[in-house]
Parts: C-alpha cells; sequence; structure tokens
C-alpha cells in the first residue's frame, strides 16, 4: 500500500510537464488572442485587475472578444501566408518524399553492418546547431558563394539562388529529411524479404514486386514521414527568415512580424491559434498512424 | 472445417501401382543433372542427379543444413547453380528468372503479403498472368472451397489462425495451377495433431490435382505418410532415394537407417555368406547373428546389422535356443500408451531398444526394471549394412 501513492506521482509526472510548459503557455497565447492591442506596458488589454476582486476577473472576461480572429479574415495577407505556407510545406514534403525514398530504401538493402554506418550519416548533422546549417547555406547559396564558385569553374553561368523561394525549399528539404528517411526506413528495414521471393514466385519481376507489395507495405511510413516533416514546416520561420526574400510569405515570419515588428500580440497569437487549428487535422492523423503502426508491429 | 475428413483410401494399396519411375520410356518432369551449389566455402548441393516425374509426391528429407532447401530454391529460381542443369518438362531453367518458372512455392513462412485479403492473396498469382477479372473470381472461389476457407475471403492474414494461414499459403500456391509445388517445411509450424490431419489432407489434395508436389522436411513421418518417394540427404548428396517402405525396411547405409526410425545397430565381422544368409560374429550375441541377404560378402569383413525395435521380441523365460538370441535385463522402459520402449542392458554392457505394442489393457506380469529377459529377432527382420 506504501508504494502506491508514489506510483500515482509518476503516473502525474507527464501531465505535470505537459500542463506547465505546454497547455499553460497555450492557454496564455489563447488569452492573448481574444485581447485588443494598447498603448501600454505589455501592449494589451484588458488585464485583470485582481485589486477589484471577483468583479475584476468578470470584467476582464467580458472584455475578450474574437475581434482580432475577425481582423485575420478581413487582411488578405493572412489568409495569403496561410495559403503559402501550406504550399510551400506540401511541396517540400513531395520533393522530400521523392528523395526520401529511394534513400530509405537504399538503406534497407544493404547488410546490416553497413546500415548502422548509413543510419548513423543520416542522424550525424544533428550534432551541428540547426541555425548553424541553415547559415551554412547561405554561405553556398550567396552570389559569390560555393555553389556560384563552382559553377563560374565550369564557365557555367550564375545562379541568384539567395533570398529567393527556391532557397526555402532547399533549406526545407535539406533540414526535413532525416525526419522523412527515418520513418520510411523503419517500415522498410522491417519488410519480410521472402514476401519478394513469393512475390517473384508467383510471377512478378522486380519492378513489379516493389508496387505490389514493397510499396503498398511502406504506406505506413509514407504517411509518418509526410507528416512529420509536413505539420513542423507549415509554422517554419529559420528557414524562410534567412534563406527566403522579402516576398516569401509564410506564417512563421508572419508572426515573427506582428509580434517584433508590429507590437501587435493579440495579432500574433491569432495567427498562431489559428495554424494549430489547420494542423489538428494532420496532428490527429499523425497519431492515428502512430498508434497503428505500434499495433501492427506487437 | 471437419476434422474428421480423411481420405477413404488405402494409400499403400492405391499408390502402389504408381511407379513412373520403373518405366524407363517415360520422361520426367524434372530432372536434376550433377547440380551443384556452393555457398562461399560451403557446398550446399553436391553433385545431385534426381528424377521427378509427373504426378509424383517426393519428399526431399535431411536434417537441417543438408541442402534439401537449397535444392528447392535451386528449382525455384532463388539460387543458380554452380555447376549442372535442371530441367522442367524437357526445357533447361538456366537463366530463367523466378516468376518465369512454371512452379509455385509454399514457403515455410507462408509469407502472406499482410496488406491483401485472402482472396487477394490467391489471387496475386492469377493477376500476375493476366486471367480476365471474371475467371479470377471463379477460381479464387474454387479454390477457397478446397481448402475449406469458404467464409474467410474477406479476411486479413493476421486475423488468422496458423492452421487458416497454412492453407491460405497452400490456395495461393495452387491457383495459378503450376506444373510443379514446392513445399518447403509446410507443416512445420503446426501444432501435432493438426499436423498429422494436414498430412493427409496434402494427400487427397495432391490425387484430387495429380499436380506434381516436392515436398521439403526434417520431419521422417512426414516424408512417410505423404510421399510416393523419398530422398534422404546427407550434407549435400543424395544418400538414397526409394518408396518410404524401402528406405524403411531397406536402408542402404547405417545413415538411413537411423535417420529414419529407430534402430539397433550391431557391429560385427562376417562369418559365412552364401547368397543367401549372412552370419555375424559379436560380442553382443554369443550365438552369433543370422540374416537373410543376397550378396555374398567376404567373410571377415565388417558389417552392421540393422534391427528396429518394434522387430525385436523381448521375452521374461528364456526362448528356444537359435541364432539372433541375447540375454540381458530391464534398464529402462518408456509407457507411450499405444507402444511400450524397452531399453534392455546386454551381458556385453551395450544396451539394445526393444518395442512392444500394448495389445491389451491388463497384463499378468508387467516387466520391471531389472528383470531378467531375452530379446530374439528373426532373421528376416535384420538388415545387413556395410557401411
Amino acid at each position: 500500500m506504501k508504494g502506491r501513492p508514489r506510483t500515482g506521482l509518476a503516473a502525474l509526472a507527464p501531465f505535470l510537464w505537459l500542463g506547465v510548459f505546454f497547455l499553460f503557455p497555450f492557454l496564455l497565447v489563447a488569452k492573448l488572442s481574444l485581447s485588443d492591442t494598447a498603448l501600454a506596458m505589455p501592449p494589451y488589454a484588458p488585464r485583470v485587475d485582481w485589486s477589484a476582486g471577483w468583479a475584476g476577473v468578470r470584467a476582464f472576461f467580458a472584455a475578450l472578444d474574437f475581434e482580432t480572429y475577425a481582423r485575420l479574415t478581413r487582411d488578405s495577407l493572412y489568409i495569403a501566408s496561410y495559403l503559402s505556407s501550406l504550399m510551400f510545406a506540401a511541396v517540400a514534403t513531395g520533393i522530400l518524399l521523392v528523395i526520401g525514398y529511394p534513400i530509405a530504401y537504399g538503406m534497407s538493402r544493404f547488410a546490416a553492418s553497413t546500415r548502422q554506418a548509413l543510419l548513423m550519416a543520416v542522424i550525424l548533422p544533428f550534432w551541428t546547431s540547426f541555425l548553424i546549417r541553415v547559415y551554412a547555406w547561405i554561405a553556398v547559396l550567396k552570389p559569390e558563394g560555393l555553389l556560384n564558385t563552382f559553377l563560374s569553374q565550369f564557365g557555367l553561368p550564375e545562379l541568384n539562388l539567395l533570398n529567393t523561394d527556391t532557397a526555402v525549399y532547399i533549406g526545407l528539404v535539406y533540414a526535413y529529411l532525416p525526419f522523412m528517411v527515418l520513418p520510411l526506413y523503419a517500415v522498410l528495414e522491417k519488410q519480410d524479404q521472402s514476401l519478394l521471393e513469393a512475390a517473384a514466385d508467383l510471377g512478378c519481376t522486380r519492378t513489379q514486386a516493389f508496387w505490389r507489395v514493397t510499396f503498398p507495405l511502406s504506406l505506413p511510413g509514407v504517411g509518418a514521414g509526410a507528416l512529420l516533416c509536413f505539420i513542423p514546416m507549415v509554422g517554419e520561420f529559420v528557414i524562410p527568415d534567412l534563406l527566403g526574400g522579402s516576398g516569401t510569405l509564410m506564417l512563421g515570419k508572419t508572426i515573427w512580424t506582428e509580434f517584433f515588428a508590429n507590437r501587435d500580440w493579440p495579432a500574433a497569437s491569432a495567427v498562431a491559434i489559428a495554424m494549430l487549428a489547420t494542423l489538428v487535422i494532420p496532428i490527429v492523423l499523425y497519431q492515428r498512424q502512430q498508434t497503428k503502426m505500434i499495433e501492427a508491429g506487437r | 472445417m471437419s476434422t474428421s475428413r480423411r481420405p477413404r483410401l488405402n494409400i499403400g494399396a492405391v499408390r502402389s501401382s504408381f511407379a513412373p519411375w520403373a518405366d524407363p520410356s517415360l520422361e520426367p518432369l524434372v530432372r536434376f543433372e550433377g547440380v551443384t551449389k556452393r555457398f562461399g566455402n560451403e557446398t550446399a548441393v553436391n553433385d545431385v542427379s534426381l528424377s521427378i516425374y509427373e504426378s509424383e509426391f517426393f519428399a526431399l528429407l535431411g536434417p537441417s543444413g543438408c541442402g534439401k532447401t537449397t535444392l528447392m530454391r535451386l528449382l525455384a529460381g532463388f539460387e543458380t547453380p554452380d555447376a549442372g542443369r535442371i530441367t522442367l518438362a524437357g526445357e533447361d531453367l538456366a537463366g530463367r528468372s523466378p516468376h518465369q518458372r512454371p512452379v509455385n512455392m509454399m514457403f515455410q513462412s507462408y509469407a502472406l503479403f499482410p496488406h491483401l485479403s485472402v482472396e487477394q492473396n490467391i489471387a496475386f498469382g492469377l493477376k500476375q498472368q493476366g486471367t480476365p477479372k471474371g475467371q479470377i473470381a471463379d477460381r479464387v472461389t474454387e479454390m477457397l472451397a478446397l481448402v475449406r476457407l469458404e467464409g474467410l475471403a474477406r479476411r486479413k492474414p493476421h486475423q488468422l489462425s496458423g492452421g487458416q494461414r497454412q492453407r491460405v499459403a497452400l490456395a495461393r500456391a495452387i491457383a495459378p495451377n503450376p506444373k510443379m509445388l514446392l513445399l518447403d517445411e509446410p507443416l512445420a509450424a503446426l501444432d501435432k495433431k493438426l499436423r498429422e490431419e494436414t498430412q493427409f489432407e496434402l494427400i487427397a489434395l495432391q490425387q484430387r490435382l495429380g499436380m506434381t508436389f516436392l515436398i521439403v522436411t526434417h520431419d521422417q513421418e512426414e516424408a512417410m505418410v505423404t510421399a510416393d518417394r523419398i530422398a534422404v540427404m546427407r550434407e549435400g548428396h543424395i544418400v538414397q532415394i526409394g518408396r518410404p517402405a524401402e528406405v524403411y525396411e531397406t536402408p542402404n547405409s547405417r545413415y538411413v537407417a537411423d535417420f529414419i526410425g529407430d534402430v539397433n545397430l550391431f557391429e560385427g565381422a562376417v562369418t559365412a555368406a552364401d547368397g543367401k544368409r549372412v552370419t555375424l560374429a559379436t560380442p553382443d550375441c554369443p550365438v552369433g547373428f543370422e540374416a537373410l541377404e543376397d550378396d555374398r560378402l567376404a567373410v571377415g569383413s565388417t558389417a552392421w546389422l540393422g534391427v528396429r525395435p518394434e522387430k525385436i521380441q523381448l521375452h521374461l523365460d528364456p526362448p528356444k535356443e537359435g541364432p539372433n538370441r541375447m540375454a540381458g535385463k530391464v534398464a529402462d522402459y518408456g509407457y507411450l500408451g499405444d507402444w511400450t520402449t524397452y531399453v534392455v542392458e546386454l551381458e556385453s554392457g551395450r544396451t539394445v531398444r526393444a518395442a512392444r505394442a500394448n495389445a491389451s489393457r491388463l497384463v499378468a506380469r508387467p516387466i520391471a526394471c531389472d528383470d531378467l529377459c531375452w530379446l530374439t529377432f528373426a532373421p528376416d527382420a535384420a538388415v545387413v549394412l556395410t557401411r
């Protein structure tokens, strides 16, 4: 009996963690999004007047409204940055699949000892700061950077990629590739090779066996990889900020501008909450996919 | 799903007239000619020549690592021989990849496609052949009925029991109507009772379809029950080919005698061989052994006598004088219900196994440990082995 309260506490710990570091900040942001801008410090109203007691709390809630959200729908800039973010994330996810699948497939066909080394190579970039890796791309893509030096060696025309959407795609694909490769590799590596023999025995060429057996069986990995990349890419800030141009519209940048340049905290919060709302569907899909994979693995 | 559905025929009697291998005018369906396969330094299959005939149920039997599975995989096309050739229906299979060979394999792991339902699994090969949709549906229905899985067409493999999965694998391999069905340890994953039932189902199925079956197994009982002929393999070689009864009753070596069933092997020196009988002198039996054997073995050469436990009689009272008579005492026994196996320690010190059918429930004088006893066997019960 003595051990029971302790185990109860241990079970509570993750909820406590989530409560303090996730739910509470989320509620703060949600509250902010329902406030109005004000020329004050901090720059929003209303604030709870604790000295007024219960009446002060009621007055606070009465002053909250959805005005900021209404503003989001009226201003085409917000809608444009939503659509643009979804577009960036969707196209980059597509490119990641096309590049990541062959890499994962190739890795899974090597001998077990080589596979470990290859896996290491995929994970290795994580040992360097993400920010530094994005800065490195600036050095590669800038007008007098590595890429153009290389091109001019062969007398090829220079490419001005930095501060363009192309640079953002390059950055996104580069940064998220491991998140695509790892879940794909996990499903492909587990696949029973005797299934391919069975397919060959029943009349499949290697290509046919891939499309009739390997690929359909890897779909959970495709789904997991796609969602694992798509969800964070929608809200990506560093890559479009450092590699993109002034015309690159992405939600992360919009939020930053609202918060720091315009000092419009409620608008920044509302954009963030609205982004979360649009991502709820893919997040739920991802969770279900994960549960299914775990159950299938048993 | 009846469990009592066994073929209403005496297998031995019906199939005894089936002996295409004895007819030199018949062309075998499959011919292995001097086939060798090496993996690194290991020779898995060593200069094997073998013929399998149309409609035959042929078993490759041997311990694990003897090369039997490799031999089958060579035929299916998953391995390429280093030497020799394999022909199917007179056609050389060299250079033909698995998908081009008209044989289908039932895998030991079943290798069912987990993302496809039972009917999609069965239809897989047919679809690959380009069979029209309507015909595929008919054939799938026919196959489901054949393996008695009618109600389970829509299930996924993970929703089936082991026995059901085994039957889906069987139906999937048969559906494209191959020239030959290869079965790699098809019953190894089933429990004993189900395995025995399935053995008889396989025989019934093979006879109904008239298809040529090649089964790979390490289970001698499985090979004995199902096959028309058995090839016993050892370290990449085939040591003996014959009907189950031939292999059991007239093994050609101590290895075969020992691998198939239980056997007592006695070493002795040949004292006489007249072309009908052979007599042996051995410390295990002071009066000497006598066995029927038409080979004129050299007097003085070493030979072995193999006697199966069920062919040895155990007596508590001294039997009449004669050859093949040994005295000893019961060292141990194991009651198996239908049989009791006795371990008898001879005066020479070695032990002999003798089996007795428990013909009645109650006996006047049960046999117990340390009882003095005598063992005898008839001259025609023993087999003389020279290697």
